[in-house]
């Protein structure tokens, strides 16, 4: 028999105790969750964005109603649980339910202190801490005009700025003379409020409340010094008191919160408390990042594994006011003989400071630039010395200037280790993993399976950092010397190796060579030894369209919608009124939604329907037009400048070359797309120097690049070598083209190609003139066979069953 | 008490690959092994509706082509650490003819 678990607080510990729990022993108890508040789960430190209009209710619930059902939870909310009675081992709620448990979880949260003050009690006056909250300030906001936000704090300072944005004229009340006095050092507290007051808060500092003022409600604030001040609105920001009382009334032991050992498990072993409401090694947090440290702990004990310790955690601190950034951990006020390193530019608004001992990080406070914060907090946590870098310490840990990639290879140095998501505690390690090994691509998607940067978001930027760099280098599942895929061993270089050397000639006989532990290998590896047998054996292998991906299968780009783009070829971005009149009436004719001028110098239409490409693409070849393979592994584009014809700088017959160049090349598929460009002067209008091939036109002849692409990471040719005729240039393109093709991994652009072989390699190949000629020539005899129209065979009728739907009356 | 209903010859239907089948109501995805097992489901992925249909197929499985969850065509579960589940339909091949059953055996 399943036993019973209650929870009391479905709040964000609770239900992140429960999600653990779930992953551990998914069967083992009947769930009911007591919920005070009306809603599902949602993410409390949202609650900021919120008010400040930057995300509405709907984006900030974390668990709907629909996964309680999916876990068989039973929930019930709005009924908030009044009594445990432990003889019986039952809750009872105010509306009078009761359920019985075999165990019980408390995580209660906190409740905002209100600062017992007469008129404290009167309408106008509320805390920070639930959506009722919200939508009290909401919509004070619509009708009053003045708020007076008690507490200069982090909660208080969230709730001032998003009073502002909604229009009101706010002013902050602090007792002290800093803002932030727990999380900020003085001169860091200074450049806030600096900052804040641009904005348009206003501050009392060293004020203290004495007496809220109104009738029923407020209408303004008196301070101990007889000032007084306007008001339609206070939100009392001053702290947080654990939510103890049900506990205390049970007889549970509870001093400030609800005291637990290192199981989380109170004084009665059948009760486990989690959250803001629990008090461990004297400790109450007020951040989710221990409460999540603590969840895990909790559900272990729960799962009846028995084998985790909560030892306490270490906090570091980030304000969530969009346009501020704010970073904080440790002890950052300097005792004796301690050091402090400081940097501070006032113009730039940065100041970042470090609190040294032994040449170890005892505290950091930054300001301005909270990149570095990671690494300090994790130098901090293992006690690292900094003594090797002390002098670079405050520059962070990677050398900035590195063409528009500061974050990203800053991001790239800190390693595996290095914990990015505060929140979730999620390390880099992790998550880049995640994306290598389930293909991610999207923030949205490392959020679901990481959960780093899905609570305050603060960490967002880093984490697409590690998606770029991730991601960037070649869009590839293949590092060096990994296997191609799970299906099998051998690594990318291995299985050319063995096509070649084998003459394997067919996919069966590649995986069977290669002993393939699957028998039809997977949407990794089948698209991979596609284009490697096509590579090798042209005019022999038999392309398999099921082995590709649909895009190239369809030879359209598939849409979100699942419908698709059409973007016919403009040779060297040429197009005459004939083109551009059938590519008008085709739009037309299939209704598409939109065209656009791509930034490969050629017209995108989006949104045709599957069904229709075949009779649209009849239509275009009719008018002479083929398909531009802007979906594919394959040549893309040729961009051109006006060159020497129109532009008065004009050094050669740039367009004319671009068009002999997409002449020769279009139609040949590659490890990766292949963009070249042919700029009439060093002016480079058409931008050749972020190509795979690209060529410059001087005076006396033509510069040729290689190995530069635009994109995630930016990368800049190299200059391969200057060559005299329109000739050269064409025989030294389709050797580099061929020599890329025949030895890249599939999924490795030339830049990361370029990078691994070395341009020497590069060179040595295509300066040696027996082997240039035989890749050029190896090139053209494979183009025999790629230039055929994908778009005028399937207008004539292959592929068929691609593009009709088998309909059914049903 | 299986409604069957003719759709196409096996044939009709490329090895490791699709066709979809469109209903009053709603598109499905009738997949072909490389064995000639057929099965049928929902042309619609669990994670963002994908079409997957238009997935790559290999064993008893597909990848869908929008962001490569895969899905189990026997049962329609997602593998993995995804978690989603389509509909899914029996089917039956005969004489080289392939029938559906619109009632769906589980999912949605
Ligand atoms: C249509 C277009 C945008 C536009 O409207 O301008 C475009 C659209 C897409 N690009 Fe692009 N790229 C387009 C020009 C570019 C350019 C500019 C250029 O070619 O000069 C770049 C930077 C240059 C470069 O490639 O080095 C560019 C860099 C990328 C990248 C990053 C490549 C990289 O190596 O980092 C990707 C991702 C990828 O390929 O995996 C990408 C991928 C995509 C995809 C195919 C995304 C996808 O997988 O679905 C987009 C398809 C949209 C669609 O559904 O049709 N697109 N893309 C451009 C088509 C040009 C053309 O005529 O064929
Ligand atoms: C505006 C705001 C901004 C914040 N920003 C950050 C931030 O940037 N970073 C950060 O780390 N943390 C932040 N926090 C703190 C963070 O939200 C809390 O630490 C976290 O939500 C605490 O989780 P919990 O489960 O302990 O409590 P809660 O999330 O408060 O959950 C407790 C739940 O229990 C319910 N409950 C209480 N008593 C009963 C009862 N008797 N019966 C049934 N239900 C009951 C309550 O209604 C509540 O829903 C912020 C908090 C607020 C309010
Ligand atoms: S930049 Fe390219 S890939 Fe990104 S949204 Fe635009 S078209 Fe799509
Ligand atoms: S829609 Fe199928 S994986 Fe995203």
């Amino acid at each position: 028999m399943q036993e019973k678990l209650i929870l009391i607080g479905n709040g964000m510990a609770g239900i992140r105790t429960l999600e653990e729990l779930l992953k551990l022993e998914p069967e083992r108890y009947q769930i009911t969750v007591f919920g005070a508040e009306p809603h599902p789960n949602y993410n409390r430190i949202m609650l900021s964005p919120v008010l400040a209009g930057e995300k509405t209710l709907n984006d900030i619930i974390l668990n709907d109603r629909d996964w309680y059902a999916e876990n068989h939870i039973q929930l019930i909310t709005g009924d908030p649980v009044v009594r445990i009675d432990r003889t019986r081992r039952e809750v009872v709620t105010q509306s009078g339910a009761s359920a019985h448990y075999d165990r019980l979880l408390l995580a209660t949260g906190s409740n905002p202190f209100i600062i017992p003050i007469p008129g404290h009690d009167k309408q106008g006056v509320i805390g920070f801490r639930d959506i009722a909250d919200v939508e009290a300030m909401l919509s004070a906001a619509q009708t009053h005009a003045k708020a007076v936000v008690i507490g200069g704090g982090l909660l208080g300072l969230e709730a001032a700025n998003g009073l502002l944005k909604n229009g009101m004229d706010v002013t902050v009340v602090h007792l002290l003379d800093s803002l932030m006095e727990r999380q900020l050092d003085k001169p860091a507290s200074a450049l806030l409020k600096t900052s804040l007051e641009e904005r348009g808060l206003h501050f009392m500092m060293e004020a203290q409340t004495a007496e809220i003022l109104g009738d029923e409600r407020v209408t303004g604030v008196r301070f101990a010094d007889g000032a007084e001040l306007a008001a339609d609105l206070v939100v009392m920001a001053v702290g947080i008191r654990p939510n103890i009382q049900l506990a205390q009334a049970a007889g549970i032991h509870c001093e400030r919160g609800i005291v637990v050992n290192d199981t989380l498990q109170t004084f009665d072993p059948r009760v486990y408390a989690v959250g803001e409401c629990v008090q461990h090694r004297q400790t109450c947090y007020g951040l989710v990042a221990p409460l999540f440290d603590q969840a895990k702990v909790a559900a272990n004990h729960l799962a009846n594994l028995g084998i985790a310790r909560y030892e306490g955690s270490v906090t570091s601190t980030k304000l969530k006011v969009t346009g501020i950034d704010l970073f904080s951990v440790g002890d950052f006020n300097e005792a004796e003989g301690d050091e402090t390193l400081v940097l501070q530019d006032p113009g730039a608004g940065v100041y970042k400071k470090l609190v040294l001992r032994d040449d170890k990080i005892k505290g950091a406070v930054l300001y301005g630039d909270t990149l570095d914060g990671a690494w300090y907090f994790q130098l901090m946590r293992e006690g690292s010395s900094i003594t090797d870098f002390r002098h670079t310490i405050l520059f962070g840990q990677h050398d900035l200037g590195d063409a528009g990639h500061g974050d990203e290879t800053r991001v790239a140095a800190l390693g595996n280790e290095a914990e990015i998501c505060g929140c979730n505690g999620v390390c880099k390690g992790e998550i880049v993993d995640a994306i290598v090994k389930k293909g991610l691509f999207t923030l949205e998607e490392v959020r679901a399976h990481t959960k780093a940067s899905s609570s305050c978001g603060s960490c967002t930027g880093l984490v697409e950092s590690i998606l770029a760099s991730t991601v960037g280098q070649g869009y590839t599942a293949a590092p060096s010397k990994k296997p191609l895929c799970g299906c099998t061993e051998y690594s990318h270089d291995e299985i050319i190796q063995a096509i070649k050397q084998h003459q394997l000639k067919d996919m069966d006989v590649v995986r069977q060579f290669c002993e393939w532990k699957t028998p039809d290998g997977c949407a990794t590896c089948r698209p991979a030894l596609n284009y490697y047998l096509l590579a090798n054996w042209p005019g022999e292998y038999q392309d398999d369209a099921q082995s590709r991906f649909i895009n190239e299968r369809a030879h359209g780009n598939i849409q979100k919608d699942g419908t698709y783009s059409v973007v016919p070829r403009m040779f060297g971005g040429l197009c005459s009124p004939a083109d551009l009149r059938a590519i008008a009436d085709a739009c037309e004719k299939y209704d598409v939604p939109e065209m656009k001028v791509t930034g490969g110098q050629r017209i995108d239409l989006f949104g045709v329907k599957k069904a229709d490409l075949p009779a649209m693409w009849k239509d275009l070849s009719t008018a002479g037009l083929v398909s531009g393979h802007a979906y594919g592994k394959a040549l893309r584009t040729v961009k051109t400048c006006a060159g020497k014809n129109w532009c008065r700088f004009g050094t050669q017959d740039s367009t004319g070359l671009g068009v002999q160049l997409e002449q020769m090349t279009w139609g040949s598929w590659m490890p990766h797309k292949f963009k070249m460009a042919v700029s009439g002067c060093p002016r480079n209008c058409a931008e050749a120097t972020i190509k795979d091939f690209g060529v410059v036109c001087v005076d006396s002849g033509y510069e040729l690049h290689v190995g530069g692409n635009g994109g995630i990471k930016v990368r800049v040719t190299d200059l391969l070598c200057k060559v005299e005729t329109e000739q050269q240039v064409l025989e030294y393109s389709a050797a580099f083209i061929q020599k890329y093709r025949e030895e890249a991994r599939y999924l490795e652009r030339t830049a990361p190609w370029v990078e691994r072989v070395g341009l020497q390699y590069v060179k040595d190949a295509l300066f040696d003139q027996t082997q240039r000629e035989a890749l050029h020539e190896r090139f053209l005899y494979s183009q025999q066979f790629a230039q055929i129209d994908p778009w005028k065979e399937r207008a004539e009728g292959a592929e068929k069953h691609e593009f009709e739907k088998i309909e059914i009356a049903a | 008490m299986n409604n069957w209903i003719p759709i196409a010859a096996l044939h009709e239907i490329p090895q490791l690959g699709a066709r979809v089948v469109k209903t009053d109501t709603q598109d499905i995805a009738l997949f072909r092994t490389k064995n000639d097992q057929i099965f049928a489901v929902k042309d619609q992925c669990p994670h963002r509706q994908g079409p997957l249909s238009q997935g790559i197929v290999h064993e008893n499985s597909v990848t869908c082509p929008l962001h490569n969850w895969k899905i189990d065509l026997t049962t329609g579960e997602a593998q993995g650490p995804d978690e989603g589940c389509v509909a899914t339909y029996s089917t039956k091949v005969e004489e080289g003819m392939v029938y559906l059953a619109l009632d769906a055996e589980s999912g949605i």
